[in-house]
């Protein structure tokens, strides 16, 4: 007889091949296929389902180089049941795996724009597989911006990545941080702040954003006012992704499914749901 | 002689003045600079300039005995900083510490009252163009204010 669980929802086995310390509370794991040769091929932007056997089961972005499918990393910040539990894992540990889902960022649809990337938080993790992608063909864009806010200095992911992206010249990166003690020589303020202060063509530049959402609400405020349009705006949006594939309605906003027709979206089309109370 | 006539003339945050107000104001302006560290203002001394930063970083502070100097804000390239020259007692409510070199021009603040008040249309000009930088400097305090970044 045949199945009728889809495929989609048996995980698959994946060996724990080092944990990566980012934060006080935020880790980067990097997953190997328990099969040894299978990659994991997905898209910028993309989410998986991680499940900790006998726990639960969660969806976390990709944070990963999508060049690079044989190594899977997830980054992941330790606030609930789950997560808690996948960062009491070791190496060697096995988590289950679905995905991956959801739509990507616009990679190739903003070849030849400005590109600004306006992250919040954990906001980043999300997005590095897109500057991953925009280095590796560097050539295709015109400039590439990333602005990042975070809660405090010791709140920064990917440290190291930051300083190399920071240091090299066909790319331009600001860091900001809400609140910070006297040897911080960095800005300090909101991450809304530093739109002001780029230089871009507005008519030709694409824009992403992931964070919180009261923090995407006035990005889209200032990038709105700087001349960039809706149709040229994407946002990932968070909501309870359970089934991944569409089924369970855990995720709606409105008559979207954020697992399938998200996380990413062009702001045009989710612009009368964007910050709607009631949903 | 170069005045600071072109610079002011062409900076946003004075964009649209008449000539003769834009003129008034340079007459009030001078070139200054900060070495990394200096500071700028202090907390409850009179505020006798704002500046319009041209180059450079300066760090707006709070200092508290338990924690030392905290950072609320940075203000950068083409920013403006310091408005407790407007309103009384006219005394700073915060530290500001240059945090690289910087380089700004400096507005004399009471040649700028007396001249605002001889000239209103002057005042009012300068008051809508302060009330948009602290609206957008609550707006971003407000933001702050909700730690979005934090776990609730």
């Amino acid at each position: 007889m045949k199945s009728i669980i889809p495929e989609p929802m048996i995980p698959k086995p994946f060996r724990i091949h080092r944990k990566l310390k980012e934060t006080h509370d935020t880790y980067t794991i990097e997953l190997e296929s328990t099969n040894g040769a299978d990659g994991f091929p997905f898209s910028a932007g993309q989410f998986n389902m991680v499940y900790v056997f006998g726990v639960g089961e969660v969806p976390i972005s990709i944070s990963g180089d999508p060049s690079i499918p044989k190594m899977l990393r997830h980054t992941t910040r330790s606030v609930g049941t789950v997560t808690k539990a996948i960062l009491k894992l070791r190496s060697g540990d096995v988590l289950g795996v679905r995905g991956p889902f959801g739509s990507h960022w616009p990679v190739n649809e903003a070849v030849g724009n400005d590109v600004i990337i306006v992250a919040g938080g954990i906001g980043l993790a999300p997005l590095r597989p897109v500057l991953y992608s925009f280095i590796s063909q560097r050539d295709k864009y015109g400039k590439i911006i990333l602005l990042y806010g975070a809660r405090t200095p010791e709140d920064l992911l990917y440290k190291k990545e930051l300083e190399q992206w920071r240091g090299r010249f066909d790319l331009e990166v600001k860091v900001i941080v809400d609140s910070a003690t006297g040897n911080w020589r960095g800005n300090v303020g909101v991450v809304t702040t530093l739109i002001p202060r780029i230089q871009f063509d507005p008519l030709h530049t694409v824009a992403m954003i992931c964070g919180p959402e009261v923090m995407m609400r006035y990005t889209l405020k200032e990038l709105q006012s700087r001349g960039i349009k809706n149709e040229n705006i994407f946002v990932s949006m968070e909501r309870n992704m359970k089934c991944g594939i569409c089924l369970c309605g855990h995720c709606q906003l409105g008559p979207k499914f954020v697992c399938k027709d998200g996380p990413v979206f062009c702001y045009d089309h989710i612009k009368e749901l964007f910050g709607k109370r009631e949903i | 002689m170069q005045t600071l006539e072109p610079y002011l003339a062409e900076h946003p945050f004075l964009e649209g003045l008449e000539p003769y107000q834009l003129k008034i104001i340079v007459g009030c302006a001078s070139n200054v600079r900060f070495d990394a560290e200096q500071y700028i203002l202090r907390e409850g001394e009179e505020a006798t300039n704002f500046y319009i930063i041209h180059q450079g970083k300066v760090a707006l502070e709070i200092f508290t005995s338990d924690r030392g100097p905290i950072t609320i804000q940075t203000i950068g390239e083409g920013e403006v900083l310091g408005w407790s020259w407007l309103i009384p007692p006219y005394q700073w409510h915060y530290d500001a510490r240059a945090i690289e070199p910087t380089s700004a021009i400096a507005l004399d603040a009471k040649c700028l009252r007396a001249k605002c008040e001889e000239d209103h249309d002057l005042g009012y000009e300068l008051l809508k163009r302060f009330t948009h930088v602290i609206t957008q400097r609550l707006e971003a305090t407000r933001l702050q204010l909700l730690d979005v970044y934090g776990v609730h």
